[in-house]
């Protein structure tokens, strides 16, 4: 798991929060990676807890569904001992016209250390961050970025090749409604990965190459001696109807199926931060394959989010202390 | 300027660390359950060496571990940095086991009561030895050491600093006080 560093600056972690990957430095992404390696192996502990967070409270606050990412959280939070609070917003008061800034207040006001977030708008854990004393993790705002997503599959990436740097990369799919494909760029450019997106014209954003990616509208060509390749799931609730004419043409030009493997290598990573639509953006026999480490993935996600509650856990402890010296 | 004073040179640390494998046979463990459990960092190194003493004195291959504190410390506010966690390796399995803690400096002993609720989060040992190197008092909570190769008096202002060749390039422990100007060591 260790890679070697080049340069010898120390793995520190100066955030308060964690709003995107576009805003960590490399050393701050590899800090984390490295924690969450250091924690998977307490997944298999006897009694999976430890005190770290203990007396510390947790709140999911998701304005989207959501049931794997809000689980992973719950659970990396209670194996570090944390109270965790699910805030479920359409029984909540939001559904009486709350605005988003007063029902993070009142949470705020219920004692919350750390608040997970996820919104439809992009942008929405910036304004939390700028008026809470909370931490804010962002577990997805809108089509902008889902910042544990993207560290997850970077862990997943460099535990089973061994390294990031060099690798290359496809994200294929809708990659303009696609908060986990900005994310997976952002890191894996900072970490030195080639990255490569691959999708109907219709759903690649344009000006996309100024975050230092190839494009590709062919997907044997997308996909050629690539070593992992992410796909993404058709959000068919995000998109209006006329982005491609049918599922099935997608599933024909873009859906990812044993035959196409043979283009990339020989030992390629599929990927795909789920929940998957089985026979159209992948099949059946690529999603249970060999090379499929969509689980691996879920389980990793467990790891990375305990290693990220950890590092804002941290930090927070840390400021409060200081205002107390002070 | 802080003053160093040499408490070991390289043959004495060899021969406490002789002391220390005899002092851990005097408490007749069962060798068939007996693991060695190196608390990271140096604890893990002086591990290694006991092992190679333990190994030869019972002629048999004695397990070891490794154990990270650090999700389980209780002064993590109060660091001015957040350490990276290290990782834990306890593959023999604790449940049943005579684990012998290895630690270089016994001092608060809050990194021991963090260790001991560490290893119990991976099952249940039959008994836990406590091995150090050095004792130098001064302790926060009622933990004492099973053995300890030297045991010193020794004042806040005063750090013992155990040196070892694969980690630091020098094989000895230093006692060294701090003078007034300086704040830390």
């Amino acid at each position: 798991m260790t890679e070697a560093r080049k340069d010898e600056k120390p793995l520190e972690f100066r955030q308060e929060h964690l709003l995107g990957l576009e805003y960590l430095s490399r050393e701050e992404i590899e800090c984390v990676l490295h924690n969450a390696a250091a924690l998977k192996p307490t997944l298999d502990q006897k009694i999976k807890k430890m005190p770290t967070l203990l007396g510390k409270t947790v709140v999911n606050l998701f304005f989207e569904n959501s049931t794997r990412t809000r689980t992973s959280f719950e659970i990396a939070a209670k194996r570090l001992s944390a109270d965790v609070i699910n805030f479920t917003v359409g029984t909540s008061s939001v559904a009486k016209g709350e605005s988003l800034l007063d029902t993070a207040r009142t949470i705020e006001a219920l004692g919350s250390d750390i608040i997970i977030m996820r919104h439809s708008c992009p942008g929405a854990c910036h304004l939390l961050a700028s008026h809470l004393r909370s931490a804010i993790i962002n577990a997805g705002d809108g089509c902008h970025e889902h910042p544990t997503q993207g560290l997850l599959d970077m862990f997943t990436m460099r535990e089973r090749k061994g390294r990031i740097e060099g690798l290359t990369v496809t994200i294929l799919g809708d990659i303009l409604h696609s908060r986990v494909a900005r994310s997976n760029i952002w890191g894996l450019t900072k970490l030195g990965a080639n990255v490569r997106v691959c999708g109907p014209r219709t759903l690649i954003p344009r000006g996309i190459e100024e975050l230092g990616v190839e494009v590709f509208y062919d997907l044997e060509q997308g996909i050629r001696d690539a070593d992992v390749i992410n796909i993404l799931r058709i959000q068919r609730e995000r998109m209006d109807s006329n982005m491609f004419p049918s599922i099935r043409e997608y599933r024909l030009l873009y859906g990812l199926t044993h035959d196409r493997l043979r283009f990339a290598k020989p030992d390629v990573l599929i990927m795909h931060p789920g929940p998957i639509n089985r026979g159209i953006e992948i099949s059946q026999g690529v999603a249970d394959g060999e090379h499929s480490v969509i689980n691996q993935q879920v389980t990793n996600g467990v790891a990375v989010r305990m290693a990220v509650l950890y590092l804002l856990g941290q930090a927070r402890a840390q400021k409060i202390e200081m205002e107390k010296a002070e | 300027m802080s003053e160093k004073k040499l408490l070991m040179d390289k043959e004495a640390l060899a021969y406490a660390l002789d002391r220390m494998a005899e002092g851990i046979l005097a408490l007749k463990p069962d060798v068939g359950r007996l693991a060695l459990v190196g608390i990271r960092t140096r604890g893990i190194n002086l591990a290694e060496r006991l092992k190679t003493r333990l190994d030869h004195l019972c002629q048999c291959d004695v397990p070891i571990g490794a154990l990270d504190i650090t999700l389980y410390r209780d002064d993590l506010s109060q660091l001015a940095s957040q350490p990276l966690v290290g990782e834990t390796h306890l593959a023999f399995g604790v449940e049943g086991r005579e684990i012998v803690l290895v630690d270089d400096v016994l001092y608060t002993g809050r990194t021991v009561r963090a260790a001991l609720d560490a290893i119990v989060h991976y099952g249940r040992p039959q008994r836990i030895i406590l091995a150090v190197l050095v004792d130098r008092g001064n302790r926060e909570y009622p933990i004492q050491p099973d053995v300890a190769a030297v045991k010193i008096e020794t004042a806040p202002n005063q750090n013992v600093q155990v040196r070892l060749e694969e980690l630091d390039g020098e094989e000895h422990v230093l006692l060294v006080t701090k003078g007034p100007e300086d704040t830390h060591f």
